[in-house]
């Protein structure tokens, strides 16, 4: 070896091959790293030197290796070993995981809690359900491990008091009471484990059969025997009828603590919120993807109706996936962070009329409409899964109650949401074996 | 990002609104920059002058994405993830939507396996004006035979161009896949505790991005992606696993937020895109109907909640469908308008016989009918109604779609009923309550269409033209 390297220049030589600069440690030039870390290395201090002192040595052999000196040899007598593989260029072993610890804050913005609500009255509180349901109380986003949800998601399932016009797989599980609301209303709750009941009175619209308010109000009380569940009480969604459809049925409920669907700007909320407060009822507030107009509704509702806070749940509408879903779910979700963070006119609990998602045709439709689709399959399988996918989305938006209509939906949606919420065991499984899972 | 005013970009610009962007000024380009519509290189001066070098540079790393960007395949199948700078997508948008790959194995025939392949990448749905497809394929690694895996890995890229997923523990398998794949820079999965030396080796050797895989261990996750990044490796996917089931599910959602939230906040190494694998539903589930069902549910749950990448394994429409639908929920950009201007739209070539339909001004309403018109050949006037962008149903309810402001439509347009031979105006099925009321206030015929767009062809054939 003819050649003589000069220690003087390595710091050179080092800055050509890229090596990051050393803090703390220079190089003399008797070879000594002289380390001056201060008081005592503490073990990542210590750690991290030794990966930059292994760096220069590698640096320094590959000198060494440029310069033809048979360094690998040297390497493995030396660590009492054999080269474990052919050097390849470029994919040196790196030695050891750096040490380090995931850290993330909680939110400290989210200081406001939700409202809760109370729908359904026991015999303790004057009215004859069995149970109660408690929407709202949460301090964060659904499911987030910045603080617990007091309460699990419910699901409230549509009896409509005359037979509609509905989805063939929707249709098929209500045949036989579809002309009867209670007992329409019995087996939602005792078939289909639905929490609560929505009993719609459509047939009041004066363009449906104008079914006057005090028939309609029948319809509620048989409802009320049928069931011990709490209840929501529908419009058929006439502005002009549905407050005087809606004082009957508070009047009939009374007690009972229903929720009143709904007030909205385009009716006279006044009417529907007075329903409400004189027979100590709840009442929906529906606006249509607009967050202004919801806080203008519930301001409306607080300071000219004087509804108190814990008798509002907001329906902010929800369009079906595929069908304005982005919006629904933004809407919602802008409204819970509002909430969240002190919007004192939006700290309400939500409800979404998951039905909707009905609507969309992929939920119904036997074939695509459209030559140039891949086939869609069979919509037994189609229409339930986008009914529940609509909920989901929405539940991860902050949305707390679930108008639904298909009982497998209700009952994956119930499955789906208490999993997050924390309710539900399940067999553990060793994921780590999924690459070589016969499915 | 870790700016977000246009004026704070506005200081590494020239100033000189010299107008080579398309922009009018620098302020105008300053907000693109911001909204993340342009990029820095689309200021011509900004790369070409050396003067300008050192406040590129600057301008270039502050406006670089919170959550790094990893490109998987290459060419025009090339699918980026990663790169998003919001927690909530109305604060800004989410980008590079979540790339779904399906899975292939290598114990399949390969019949089947051309078949299945074939599907995947074949799978299409038209959604507003474009069509919703699959991105990927996810080769596994079930015999656990490197030979196997590479004649199947080849297979896969003889009969598409759809990047893959390399998923293997062993390193010698990974190795086999890489040496048939790796100019088509697949994704390889993944390296773990075991094995993650002779992982980043492959990657470092055939400059592939990698993923780490640490089930319900963030600390461990974490070291392993800034060892990697540290070492060079900087194409760097994240799993902290995904259990399917019962806590372990609330346990993988949580791990997910609070893996982005860091990364969002500032913490530059756990700031990578992160993967889900759907696919172990199909470990808790036996029927194909539940799995599939529970596969998109939590596919579903991960595609809201910041999953970069996916995979999965049913290929059953009903599972595909609303995966698709979902994606493009939460990827659509909320910035975009929701309505079309409102008009009489001409569709096809229509005549003074050809019928005069309403719908609503909600861009999605509009474009459904118009691609089920349009698509079926049928010519048409489709007048879009100002209802404030709200779909047929809900704006005949909240009062946004009245005979009014039909009425109003069409005057506004400038349309002159008549100038068709029938005068006949056809309402949507779910508007079938306004017929009364729109007949009087235009003094037209009204018709009742179907109350889905869908079927307007079939209605037409039979309703259309009107009996006198």
């Amino acid at each position: 070896m003819s050649n003589k390297m000069k220690l003087s220049g390595l710091t050179d030589i080092l800055k050509d091959l890229d090596v990051q600069s050393l803090e703390g440690v220079t190089i003399e030039g008797d070879i000594e790293l002289d380390i001056s870390g201060g008081g005592g290395l503490n073990p990542a201090m210590a750690y991290a030197l030794g990966h930059e002192a292994a760096q220069i040595s590698m640096h320094v052999a590959n000198i060494a290796r440029m310069l033809g000196y048979p360094v690998d040899q040297l390497f493995a007598s030396a660590m009492g070993g054999v080269p474990q593989q052919a050097p390849v260029a470029g994919a040196s072993r790196i030695p050891e995981l750096l040490p380090t610890k995931f850290d993330v804050s909680k939110m400290s913005e989210w200081a406001t809690p939700i409202q809760e609500v109370t729908l359904g009255a026991t015999s303790a509180d004057g009215g004859s359900r069995k149970n109660t349901v408690t929407l709202g109380g949460e301090n964060a986003l659904p499911y987030y491990f910045d603080a617990e949800m007091p309460h699990r998601n419910y699901v409230t399932m549509d009896v409509f008091d005359m037979p509609i016009g509905m989805a063939k797989s929707v249709k098929e599980n209500y045949g036989d009471v579809i002309n009867d609301p209670a007992d329409w209303a019995k087996k939602v709750v005792k078939d289909f484990n639905a929490d609560m009941v929505t009993i719609h009175l459509v047939s009041t619209d004066p363009l449906i059969n104008d079914t006057p308010a005090r028939e309609a109000a029948k319809v509620v009380e048989d409802v009320l025997q049928a069931v011990k569940v709490p209840i929501v009480i529908g419009g058929s969604g006439n502005p002009k009828k549905d407050p005087e459809v809606l004082e009957r049925a508070a009047e009939v409920a009374e007690g009972e603590r229903v929720l009143l669907a709904s007030a909205s700007l385009n009716l006279d909320y006044e009417r529907v919120a007075k329903a409400a407060t004189d027979h100590g009822h709840a009442v929906l507030s529906w606006t249509q993807l607009e967050i202004n107009a919801q806080k203008e509704l519930n301001r409306k509702l607080m300071k000219q109706c004087n509804v108190p806070r814990d008798s509002i749940v907001m329906d902010p509408t929800t369009a079906a996936l595929g069908y304005g879903l982005d919006y629904a779910y933004t809407n919602m979700e802008r409204i819970r962070l509002a909430g969240l963070m002190g919007d004192d006119e939006l700290t309400f609990p939500m409800s979404s009329g998951t039905t909707n998602a009905w609507g969309a045709r992929e939920s119904w439709m036997k074939e695509s409409p459209l030559k140039q689709d891949s086939d869609w399959g069979p919509r037994e399988y189609r229409g339930p899964i986008w009914e529940i996918i609509t909920g989901l989305t929405l539940s991860l938006a902050g949305n707390d109650m679930f108008m639904m209509m298909h009982p497998t939906s209700v009952q994956v949606l119930k499955e789906i949401t208490q999993t997050l919420y924390g309710s539900i065991e399940a067999e553990e499984i060793d994921i780590t074996k999924w690459i070589g899972a016969e499915v | 990002m870790k700016i977000n005013s246009p004026l704070e970009a506005y200081k590494f610009l020239p100033g000189t609104n010299c107008g080579q962007c398309g922009e009018t000024s620098c302020m105008a380009f300053a907000s693109h920059l911001i909204d993340r519509s342009l990029q820095a290189t689309d200021c011509i001066p900004l790369i070409e002058e050396k003067k300008y070098k050192k406040k590129y540079d600057e301008l270039v790393t502050l406006l670089a994405p919170e959550i790094r960007e990893v490109v998987i395949g290459v060419g025009d199948n090339a699918i980026s993830i990663g790169g998003d700078d919001v927690l909530h997508r109305h604060k800004l948008t989410f980008f590079n939507k979540t790339a779904l790959a399906y899975d292939v194995w290598d114990t399949m025939e390969e019949a089947d396996l051309v078949e299945r392949v074939n599907k995947i990448q074949d799978f299409k749905k038209f959604y507003v004006g474009d069509y919703l497809t699959l991105d990927m394929i996810a080769v596994r690694s079930v015999s656990n035979d490197p030979e196997k895996f590479a004649a199947t890995v080849k297979k896969v890229m003889e009969t598409t161009d759809f990047p893959m997923v390399l998923c293997s523990f062993e390193p010698a398998v990974l190795r086999a896949g890489l040496e048939v794949a790796a100019e088509k820079r697949p994704l390889l999965y993944a390296a773990n505790k075991d094995n993650w030396q002779e992982v980043a080796a492959l990657a470092q050797e055939f400059n592939v991005p990698v993923t780490v895989f640490a089930p319900n261990d963030l600390d461990l996750l974490k070291s392993m992606a800034k060892t990697f990044a540290d070492n060079g490796i900087e194409d760097v996917v994240l799993d902290p696993g995904t259990f399917p089931t019962g806590k372990g599910l609330k346990t993988t959602l949580n791990n997910f937020l609070k893996i982005r939230r860091a990364g969002i906040n500032g913490d530059r190494d756990i700031a990578f895109p992160i993967m889900a694998v759907p696919f172990t539903a199909w470990m808790a589930h036996d029927d194909e109907v539940s799995a599939s069902y529970w596969e998109t549910v939590v596919a579903s749950i991960f595609t809201i909640k910041y999953g970069d990448i996916m995979i999965m394994h049913s290929i059953e429409p009903y599972a595909l469908m609303p995966q698709l639908h979902i994606r493009d929920t939460m990827y659509t950009d909320p910035r975009k308008p929701v309505t079309v201007d409102p008009a009489v739209y001409e569709i096809g070539s229509p005549t003074a016989d050809s019928p005069l339909l309403v719908t609503t001004n909600f861009a999605l309403t509009y474009y459904t009918v118009e691609s089920d018109l349009s698509s079926n050949g049928v010519d048409c006037y489709l007048t879009a109604i100002d209802t404030d962008g709200i779909g047929v149903e809900a704006a005949v309810a909240g009062g946004q779609l009245t005979a009014a402001k039909i009425k109003k439509g069409l005057d506004d347009a400038g349309f002159d009923m008549e100038k068709l031979t029938h005068k006949v105006i056809v309402l949507p099925g779910l508007a079938a309550r306004l017929q009364g009321d729109v007949e009087d206030e235009t003094g037209a015929g009204v018709m009742i269409g179907p109350a889905d767009s869908g079927r307007l062809p079939g209605w037409m054939e039979l309703n259309w033209p009107p009996q006198k």
